[in-house]
């Protein structure tokens, strides 16, 4: 009997063993599934488990373990419900990489408060503010969407290609507005541009009629729009056009919504603006795969979204560990060249290349090249809007 | 010519926006003062009430726009304003027979009333978000403008342009049409007289033989129908979007408080003591001054008093002043 139960202990525990090999490697995606961009994050989420799912289907990472992808909520605006939802990943389903967040108030917090205390590997897909470039991060921050310091800079020589030297600006009053204005004010005054007035708008008020009159007196050939387009933004530009202000406004990436134009209808035509975009094979690769598994590529940050989640589990792969301070090391060498260039749908073949000791060079939907602190450097679509829609004018 | 010029961008930014906006607040404001003046606390369900009778009011125009009903230049959801009310009527009754009624009874202190006014906030919140979502709903129709920039500047050939919505005439006028039968209900009839009379002491009330129970579902329907009014004229002059209502709860309990809450002229005044400090303090006067001025005097800057940031400090500093100097308000209300 002592050794039926001697026996059965050493087994339970060979068992355990074994288990603990196979256990699956958790990933961490947090991003505001409710609050003011709930209406885009299943998208990204959904990305970002297609990405671990086709390297599960591909036979897993570090010799055959699975991703397994947890969620949490963000909520886009309150930093304490987003850092207490990272710190439950952490400590409660002891993940081993965070996908997010997403707005770059709460990435901010998450990553002051949770990520570098702890040691974790945080890649935002859509975090834009340039106020991120110089956070205290311990090299545990990186980011697949550019930083909107670029974005001002695209914006300014959109409007001087067109001749237009003098603008007003209105910003939603947050993180994401302010740095996009810093960013566009200085690029558009450095061309060679006048800004007659820099005013801040709340999301969710009642009027805008205060703004919308001290931005028409202040004057100026085009009403540059930092905000989003189901929130203030709208507000705005409504009461512009209404009151005959401004018929021309140039818009940042939050105002970039069909609904926006279906709203306002052929009073917009004319306008332009810019959102981050990537195209050719990486993106095409991309669509094909979203089409398969069943959800629309074509919304905000989804391709961003997909390769955070990528860049994670290779990066565990070149380094051999989970251990984020192993591994963040290797997210910028697969992330930029040399080595095979790896596009969507490619990830077994890439988790292949660097078990035989190869190095790659993760393309990815968006055509991923880190900088500088670890984030990209993003391309933008420069748009028109012709018959209520958005049209292509270039890639810049 | 320049004088004019400068005269119509003065009334195309300033005047005209923040008549219409002070005309919503004001309506919104007298609701808020009647609850304060006869059930005698501070209605924090208010801006949710508007939310709601804007929704009902909202998901009639969509069925009648359906139809094909229509009132030709006009929005299709003036026609279904009465059937909105009739709704809005029916929640705030069911809510005061199944809330308010139960501590009305216990004779709760009004501190009490308003935490449980903020419950059911919480409740109509829901509610509202269940039934139409939290997005914006678009329900205008009809001609948009009366006057439009462009067509103004082609036709008196000045260089500014004077834009006039119909639904700002529309708030306009309902809102002094709302006004007048209001005044009259309670200043001219015998329910409005009773109603007064309740206010004024609840104990003589009781005593002269006026229902008290009456007296409060005759409040809770006119406050329905203000609500609902107030709810879908900002609806069709903005837009729909259930958390906006519940941010105008701020400036509509600071135009009461101004005019003195339980003053029904003070909630009007109130009002547009609201709206037009925050557009004219805020508004940079550069361009009417550029007319105005001789050459030499033109201002180099954008003289604006404050920056458009500070708009609602504008008007809790006159709440405040108003408070420091003149505890009742402008109106002389209840004291706080």
């Amino acid at each position: 009997m002592k050794k039926f139960l001697m026996a059965s202990a050493a087994s339970v525990l060979a068992a355990g063993g074994a288990m603990a090999q196979d256990d699956p490697i958790k990933l961490g995606i947090i991003l505001g599934f409710t609050g003011p961009i709930e209406s885009i994050t299943p998208n990204m989420s959904s990305s970002a488990q297609l990405a671990a799912s086709e390297i599960n289907e591909a036979g897993g990472l570090l010799d055959g373990r699975m991703l397994e992808a947890v969620t949490a909520d963000s909520t886009c605006i309150d930093a304490a419900a987003a850092t207490a939802a990272a710190e439950r990943l952490i400590t409660s389903e002891g993940i081993s990489g965070i996908m997010g967040a997403d707005c770059s108030g709460v990435t901010g917090a998450i990553l002051a408060n949770v990520a570098v205390p702890n040691g974790m590997v945080m890649i935002s897909p859509s975090a834009t503010s340039p106020g991120l470039s110089e956070a205290e991060d311990n090299d545990f921050f990186f980011r697949t969407a550019p930083s909107d310091a670029r974005q001002g800079e695209v914006l300014a020589n959109i409007l001087m290609d067109r001749g237009i030297e003098e603008v007003a600006v209105t910003y939603t009053n947050n993180d994401y507005g302010q740095g996009l204005s810093d960013s566009f004010i200085s690029s558009f005054e450095e061309a060679g541009g006048t800004v007659t007035l820099n005013a801040s708008h709340e999301d969710g008020r009642g009027d805008y009629s205060a703004e919308v009159g001290a931005l028409a007196s202040a004057g100026g050939d085009a009403l540059v729009v930092l905000g989003y387009a189901d929130q203030g933004g709208l507000g705005i530009i409504r009461g512009a056009l209404d009151s005959g202000a401004f018929d021309m406004f140039a818009m940042g990436d939050g105002m970039y919504s069909q609904s926006l134009l279906d709203t306002l209808g052929s009073s917009m035509n004319g306008s332009v603006g810019a959102v981050p975009w990537s195209e050719g094979e990486g993106s095409e690769a991309f669509a094909g795969l979203t089409e398969e598994a069943g959800f629309d590529a074509a919304t905000s940050y989804t391709r961003e979204s997909y390769d955070a989640a990528a860049l994670i589990a290779l990066a565990m792969q070149a380094s051999g560990s989970t251990d984020p301070n192993e591994y963040k090391t290797a997210i910028m060498e697969v992330a930029n060249a040399p080595g095979e260039e790896i596009l969507p749908g490619e990830l077994g073949k890439a988790i292949g290349i660097l078990q035989d000791g190869g190095d790659i060079d993760y393309v990815g939907a968006t055509n991923v090249e880190l900088i500088g602190g670890g984030e990209a450097a993003g391309t933008y679509l420069e748009y028109v809007v012709e018959d209520g829609t958005f049209e292509q004018v270039e890639i810049r | 010519m320049d004088f004019l010029n400068g005269f119509v961008a003065l009334l195309n930014f300033v005047v005209i926006p923040a008549t219409a906006y002070g005309a919503q607040l004001a309506l919104g404001a007298l609701g808020v003062t009647l609850i304060y003046g006869i059930l005698r606390f501070s209605n924090f369900a208010h801006g949710d009430t508007m939310a709601f009778g804007a929704m009902a009011t909202i998901l009639v125009t969509w069925a009648f726009q359906s139809m094909g009903l229509h009132l030709w230049g006009l929005p299709t959801a003036l026609l279904a304003l009465p059937f909105g009310i009739v709704v809005a009527a029916l929640l705030v009754l069911g809510t005061d027979r199944v809330v308010y009624r139960f501590y009305r009874r216990h004779k709760v202190s009004p501190v009490i009333l308003v935490i449980v006014s903020m419950g059911v906030m919480f409740v109509y919140n829901g509610l509202v978000r269940f039934v139409i979502g939290p997005d914006d709903q678009n329900f205008a129709d009809g001609a948009r403008f009366l006057i439009n920039a462009r067509d103004f500047r082609e036709m008196t050939g000045l260089d500014e342009g004077l834009a006039f919505r119909t639904s700002q005439a529309m708030t306009i006028i309902t809102a002094v049409i709302v006004v007048a039968i209001l005044f009259w209900f309670l200043n001219r009839t015998r329910t409005g007289k009773s109603m007064r009379a309740f206010s004024d002491n609840e104990d003589l009330a009781l005593l002269s033989g006026i229902n008290p129970e009456r007296v409060v579902a005759i409040t809770w329907i006119i406050v329905a129908a203000l609500a609902t009014v107030a709810g879908v004229l900002y609806g069709l002059d903005k837009s729909f979007k259930p958390f906006t209502y519940f941010q105008l709860l701020l400036p509509i309990f600071a135009a009461a408080i101004v005019g003195g809450l339980g003053s029904p002229v003070g909630a009007i005044v109130g009002g547009f003591v609201v709206a037009f400090s925050e557009v004219t303090i805020t508004y940079a006067w550069k361009k009417v001054l550029e007319y105005w001025l001789p050459a030499a005097l033109e201002p180099e800057g954008l003289v604006q008093l404050l920056s458009t940031d500070y708009k609602f400090a504008v008007s809790f500093a006159i709440l405040v002043i108003v408070l420091l100097f003149r505890p009742t308000g402008l109106f002389k209300g209840k004291s706080v």
